[in-house]
């Protein structure tokens, strides 16, 4: 299969908007993106880094891919109707991954906090941008491919020292009356000494194919904290592929939890380098998969400073003939002394035709390090069924305590309490099977 | 009340159950004896509904009803209980959830409606004093991190809120010390009616000193071979088992 040819031609036909739309550095950006997709091509069937998931099938023509925002008719306040206590946040709401309020692309929040459209921050603040824009980025071609083609997206500027707040929350809305392929870009740049919460939702709302290619790239300077918490919730027709580069400064702290609730085809690659001493991440994931829905998670962490600490813990609930996957690997440089690294993954098969497979990937050139892994695929544990049972639970009604216990450690770790709440709710009707459209977003959007 | 004829169960295709025979009435303590490994607590198994032993001749009857037919959480509600030789630790499920749950399960059985928050806390308040268990305890997760003692504590705490007919005690007395010993066979005795049952299993006679039984069965080899009064456990207890293994298999190693 070569289905590079269907990208490099479209990068032909539009290369002329694409650069009228780009600052200088963008253009060179994109240039050599493109010529590192075209060299590279997709991922093959036995890619090491992409075996259990192959997408290149999925990058074809049946998706119509549109470089400017396509009007489209829909009900804004259907999005926000939820129904549970208010979470109190600023809304940001991206529409086929474009930033949908065009008559405010670009908001300035207390401190100075810029927060908006990418596309927006690239024409105002192109210097910023071009600072850090894919510095930190793979050599992955899907990534290239979100480089060379990527308009919108959302930005996230914290400058030095300020706190934003109330969390933002990112509702990402896939609705159209045709196929459609989506590639955002999102930047969130923290200073030095600042804080921020970022929660985002992806939800599909119209029952068409969907294939999203997102990247975000979020930089931590020294001292900053960021909590980040995304939550898919897409439907069986959908394909989503998501990178998140975490880059973390001397003493930054992160934490990250991804919660797959619902989608077609899943596959999230987590990068985080620690490169500065002192730093720290967290980053959780759990996901719940049925039918033949397939969920991949692959995580990378880099220790390349000394004195860092990370820490994996990701979880995936199997039902039907679903497929999961974990990959994750940690690089502990030579010269990282002191690195505490832990990963766990655990999953549970509720049914026999389910299938887990889970690969940790140890590379330890340090001497001193912490480092901890472990992985499980197992069933339910029959004796706490059972003990459940023999006080007169019913057998579904024990299976859902365990499975919602088992989800429960990564809810857990939810410290944004409304939002806790919310995702406890959904994650249990998540587990019933009665998850509905209703239940679109994370938290009450108002 | 219960009746067991001629049951016999394997696990893996071994037989450890050879033909128990046993009638329970209401009001009565039985008390069930014998050495490790003797098949008590597969028979507390095959009468709750664990599936590892595989029942392959005989009936059991409860209330009428064919137990065996029955699965574990219907066997609950219509009055069966188990305590537990080893509680497992449930992480994530809080004692709270699992207790209302468990309640409102035996109320829907009888058509009873679920009971409030307000009224779920006064009933635990109520029982929590029967076997002196802490709040400390209830607000953890099902048995996690509780000590020997908790556990069975807990177990004799769940025996008081769901208010079984038969009560089956399996080693309720192993790795207890006297005080904890003392408190769950009190909290035993209070909850004893004259319409409800109690079997006690145990290897040693000390806990039938605080849990006082009306009969007493010795079950070797996956038989009850021998039955008596409380004399019987005292019996027991100063010439062990090896008398009985000799004066019923007329040998020492019946094994
Ligand atoms: N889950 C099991 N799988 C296989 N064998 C078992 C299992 N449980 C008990 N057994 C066997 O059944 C016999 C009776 O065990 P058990 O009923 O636990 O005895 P007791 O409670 O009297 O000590 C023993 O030989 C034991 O090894
Ligand atoms: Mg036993």
């Amino acid at each position: 299969m070569d289905n590079t040819n269907i990208y490099t031609a479209l990068y032909q036909e539009n290369k002329e908007l694409l650069q009228s739309l780009s600052p200088d550095f963008l253009v060179k950006l994109r240039e050599d993106a493109m010529q590192h997709f075209i060299q590279k091509g997709f991922p093959g069937k036995k890619d090491e880094s992409y075996k259990y998931t192959y997408l290149e099938p999925y990058f074809n023509n049946g998706y119509n891919k549109y470089l400017s925002p396509k009007n489209i008719q829909f009900d804004v306040n259907e999005i926000f109707h939820c129904d549970v206590p208010k979470l109190d946040t600023h809304v940001i709401l991206l529409v086929n991954g474009f930033y949908f309020d065009a008559a405010n692309p670009l908001k300035t929040l207390p401190g100075d906090v810029i927060v908006g459209s990418f596309a927006q921050a690239v024409k105002e603040y192109p210097e910023l941008v071009a600072k850090y824009l894919g510095k930190y980025t793979s050599g992955d071609s899907f990534v290239a491919l979100n480089t060379a083609f990527s308009r919108d997206g959302i930005f996230l500027y914290v400058p030095k020292g300020k706190v934003v707040e109330k969390p933002i929350q990112v509702i990402n809305v896939l609705i159209s009356d045709e196929e459609l392929m989506v590639q955002h870009r999102n930047l969130v740049i923290l200073e030095p000494n600042s804080q921020a919460r970022v929660v985002v939702c992806d939800h599909t709302l119209s029952p068409n194919k969907f294939l999203t290619n997102a990247v975000t790239e979020v930089y931590l300077g020294e001292n900053a904290t960021f909590d980040h918490f995304k939550v898919q919730n897409e439907h069986n027709d959908s394909v989503q592929v998501s990178h998140t580069y975490f880059y973390q400064d001397k003493a930054s702290s992160l934490r990250t939890s991804t919660i797959t609730l619902h989608g077609g085809l899943v596959r999230n690659n987590l990068n985080i380098k620690l490169d500065g001493e002192g730093a720290e991440c967290h980053a959780f994931g759990l996901f719940v998969t049925d039918q033949a829905q397939h969920v991949d998670n692959s995580v990378f962490v880099d220790h390349a400073k000394p004195n860092c600490t990370s820490n994996q813990l990701f979880k995936g609930i199997l039902d039907d003939q679903s497929n999961g996957a974990f990959a994750g690997r940690i690089l502990v440089d030579r010269d990282s002394q002191k690195t505490a690294a832990y990963q766990r993954n655990s999953n549970i098969l509720l049914s026999d035709e389910a299938k887990m497979d889970s690969k940790p990937q140890l590379e330890i050139y340090a001497d001193d390090v912490k480092c901890s892994h472990g992985a499980t695929v197992g069933q339910l544990d029959e004796d706490a069924l059972f003990y459940l049972r023999a006080r007169g639970i019913s057998e579904r009604e024990a299976k859902l305590m365990l499975m919602y216990a088992f989800a429960y450690e990564i809810i857990d770790e939810i410290k944004i309490e409304p939002l806790h709440v919310r995702m406890a709710d959904l994650i249990e009707r998540r587990l019933r099977g009665d998850l509905t459209r209703c239940n679109n977003c994370a938290v009450n959007c108002g | 009340m219960l009746t067991i004829k001629d049951l016999k169960a394997s696990i893996n295709g071994k037989e450890i159950l050879k033909g128990i025979n046993l009638q329970v009435n209401p009001g009565e303590v039985h008390a069930i004896m014998g050495p490790n490994g003797s098949g008590k607590s597969t028979l507390a198994s095959v009468l709750t509904g664990r599936d590892y032993a595989e029942v392959t001749h005989g009936k059991v009857s409860f209330l009428g009803e064919d137990l065996l037919d029955m699965v574990p959480e219907d066997r609950a509600r219509k009055g069966i209980f188990l305590s537990f030789q080893y509680p497992v630790e449930i992480p994530g499920v809080s004692m709270v959830n699992f207790l209302k749950t468990a309640i409102n399960e035996h109320r829907k059985f009888k058509g009873l409606p679920a009971l409030s928050a307000s009224e779920f806390l006064k009933l635990m308040r109520e029982k929590k004093e029967i076997v002196e268990i802490s709040s400390n305890l209830t607000n953890r997760a099902v048995n996690e991190g509780f000590s020997g003692g908790e556990k069975k504590k807990n177990e004799i705490f769940q025996m008081a809120l769901l208010e079984p007919k038969l009560s089956i005690l399996d080693e309720t007395d192993s790795g207890l010390d006297i005080d904890a010993l003392r408190i769950c066979a009190n909290g035993v005795n209070k909850l004893k009616t004259a319409e409800n049952a109690t079997i006690v299993i145990t290897h040693y006679q000390r806990l039938l000193d605080y849990i006082v039984p009306d009969f007493v069965h010795v079950l070797m080899n996956g038989q009850i071979v021998k039955s008596g009064t409380k004399e019987l456990a005292y019996e027991l207890e100063e010439k062990g088992y090896d008398w009985i293994k000799k004066e019923v298999f007329g040998t020492e190693d019946a094994q």
